[in-house]
């Protein structure tokens, strides 16, 4: 696999804040445009990027609004750039028609939701994981994107890279789901030399120019994507369309485009999909939790472990597609009373994991409305409950 | 056996004829003049990207056998930002119709003319939202009748020239669908210039628009606009608004000359950065 470019990348070993870090990770990983428009908590990352751009060949503009950003990378990515565009709360709300339309068009590009208090202008300086539905649905109709959790601002920088090639292997959106914490933490980063950064870019079209068709499914269930302006004369359109890219307004083109879509993420999860798990062998109870808190309960597995709780924590990585086969394995493991769930908000991913675990056991919600972090004393405290 | 092949023909995608457009409708001669008006430009056709955003001028995308995209409703001129920003090398077009660029598009159109974009937008005004039957738009002159006025329109029209000179567009022309020459001409001087070029073309919908007004036939709109049109080269923007059934100034208003984005940002950056920095390509000679 290729190496990143050498110029986008910083190596060494730096302190840096979850949000410029994963500003450095997106130049790591290639990105060479960038539109955006100020928002808090995401702010620092357009800043970083408008300064470190114009340095590593790249360009920056800041859009008039979030609409604009979230379609001017569409038309870079078919430029053949790798694009990006950064936003929080109210902004991620409207890019929301744009995430739809790089589903529909198949169109690489990342989304960086650095999540905040909500709904509305909401909290903007504090944290929530409020936004995780409105990643994967917040556009309309049926489609699949792939989300990831970071929680560190080294995974801001490591992360970043793996949402930039997996947009470029799926033409897919990717969207990067930080939080205030998550964005405003300072702590390490390692930067590794450029050698040691694998790269992916889009599948390319080949043989014969006149026998491209667009969206032809190739590896993956991922069709080449042509370069524009080397004369091969495609059309992409947000409407339903062939393999030829033409509007095609019936069930039956709807039905072949919409499932590729939906299976292409739904049926390669096992490739996508990355985990992280901690004690589960004699786990009683599971934690599962992601981004932000899923630091936080490290903190509650010590602490229950000291007491000997056999308290064990699962954590997708990848939140979309969700890791549905190891959590059933897990719950369908007769030791396992319950999977709790704390999240800041009021119930997300808690029913995802209800849904998977279909009674296998029992899944127990931590919410938190945002604003702040859990406690990991009062996760400790529903763990306790759990074990009776 | 007639071998005669129409010279617009090999820019078309003709296994998708026949197009949605009904007749007498103007914006298949725009598509006639912007073909033409490449040939003329001598721009390598594979070196051009159309845009478009929905609607009924919104489908030329789709019927042009040219790399094309088909977008979002209002969002043509940012998606073509971006396209021009990752290949300066390419000319890129929108074609898009009032609806889209001036009411939803409306922020992006302001914007695109103030940062000049390199982008070219043929804005096609035919004063209603066809595509859905015939809704008030944000160039339906007062009084006209719509769908959504059914009382007649009695908000005031943008005049597009105006918006675009004052926003900072580098050429700024109006015709109509009956200045075929004129039209095409502007359109290869405008793919022909760096900037952000503005053209308006007044265009007829006999279907919804000029039969809810009593306007007649697409024959009608011809005879109409050769009878209303004045053409007014460099005429003051502010004095060319449209009313229902008004004069007609048509010409080229505005062509000057000022750095696009690209070239503005290199100039910013040259100076203040130094060795640091690489100067962009542009795609513009000057």
């Amino acid at each position: 696999m290729p190496t990143a470019d050498p110029m986008g990348v910083l190596s060494g070993v730096h302190f840096l804040d979850g949000d410029q870090a994963c500003c450095e990770g997106a130049l790591a990983a290639g990105c060479r445009a960038a539109f955006g428009y100020p928002i808090t908590p995401s702010t620092a990352v357009v800043e970083r990027i408008s300064l470190r751009l114009p340095l590593v060949g790249g360009v920056f503009v800041q859009m008039e609004d979030e609409i604009a950003s979230s379609i001017a990378i569409q038309g870079a990515a078919w430029g053949g750039s790798k694009v990006m565009t950064v936003s929080s709360g109210p902004g991620m709300s409207l890019m929301m028609e744009h995430v739809g339309l790089a589903a529909m068009t198949e169109t690489p590009c990342v989304f960086v939701n650095v999540q905040r208090g909500g709904p509305s202008t909401g909290l903007p300086t504090l944290p929530a994981q409020a936004d995780m539905m409105q990643a994967r649905w917040g556009s309309h109709g049926d489609y699949e994107i792939i989300a990831i959790c970071p929680n560190s601002p080294q995974e801001c920088f490591d992360l970043t890279i793996m949402a930039f090639n997996l947009a470029e292997r799926y033409r897919v959106p990717v969207m990067f789901m930080m939080d205030e914490a998550v964005g405003h933490m300072t702590e390490k980063v390692v930067i590794p030399k450029a050698d040691q950064i694998e790269v992916e870019y889009r599948q390319l079209p080949e043989g014969p120019r006149e026998d491209y068709l667009p969206y032809r499914p190739g590896k993956n269930m991922v069709p080449p994507m042509a370069p524009v302006g080397e004369g091969y004369r495609f059309h992409v359109t947000g409407l339903t369309h062939d393999e030829r890219g033409y509007p095609a307004m019936d069930a039956g083109a709807q039905a072949e485009l919409v499932k590729r879509l939906v299976d292409k993420i739904r049926l390669q999860a096992e490739d996508i999909c990355q985990v992280e798990e901690h004690q589960l062998e004699d786990a009683e109870v599971i934690i599962v939790a992601y981004g932000i808190t899923s630091r936080v309960v490290l903190r509650t597995l010590q602490m229950a472990r000291e007491k000997g709780l056999k308290l064990g924590v699962f954590r997708p990585v990848v939140v979309w597609p969700f890791p549905e086969a190891r959590l059933r394995q897990l719950a369908g493991n007769k030791q396992v009373r319950a999977l709790v769930v704390p999240e800041l908000n009021l119930g997300q991913i808690s029913l995802e994991v209800e849904r998977i675990v279909a009674g296998e056991a029992r899944t127990v919600l931590v919410p938190h409305a945002g604003g702040a972090l859990h406690d990991p004393r009062e996760i400790l405290r529903v763990v306790e409950e759990v074990l009776g | 056996m007639n071998d005669h092949v129409n010279p617009v023909e090999p820019y078309l995608r003709m296994e998708r004829m026949p197009h949605i457009w009904c007749p007498g409708c103007g914006i298949g001669v725009v598509v006639n003049c912007f073909v033409r008006a490449i040939e003329k430009s001598g721009i390598d056709r594979d070196k051009i990207a159309v845009v478009s955003g929905i609607g009924c001028t919104g489908r030329i995308a789709g019927y042009v056998k040219m790399d094309s995209f088909h977008t979002t409703h209002g969002r043509p001129i940012p998606f073509a930002t971006g396209l021009k920003v990752a290949r300066p090398d390419l000319s890129v077009v929108v074609l898009s119709g009032e609806g889209d660029l001036i009411s939803i598009g409306g922020n992006h159109f302001i914007h695109g003319a103030r940062r000049n974009s390199d982008i070219k937008v043929f804005c096609v005004n035919n004063f209603t939202y066809a595509m859905t039957g015939g809704q008030v738009g944000p160039t339906a002159p007062i009084h006209s009748i719509a769908t959504t006025a059914p009382y007649g329109s009695y908000d005031k029209p943008f005049n597009l020239p105006f918006l675009a000179d004052s926003s900072g567009a580098v050429y700024v022309a109006r015709w109509t669908t009956y200045h075929v020459r004129q039209l095409t001409r502007s359109m290869t001087e405008a793919l022909t210039k760096p900037g952000f070029c503005f053209l308006e073309i007044v265009a007829p919908c006999p279907t919804i628009y000029s039969r809810r007004n009593r306007l007649g036939d697409g024959l009608d709109a011809m005879r109409f606009y050769k009878k209303a049109s004045k053409v007014v080269n460099g005429a003051n923007t502010r004095m060319v608004g449209l009313e229902l059934k008004g004069p007609i100034i048509v010409g080229k208003f505005v062509d000057r000359d000022r750095p696009t984005l690209l070239e503005a940002m290199n100039n910013e950056f040259i100076p203040k950065l130094g060795k640091k920095y690489t100067p962009y390509p542009t795609g513009v000679k000057r």
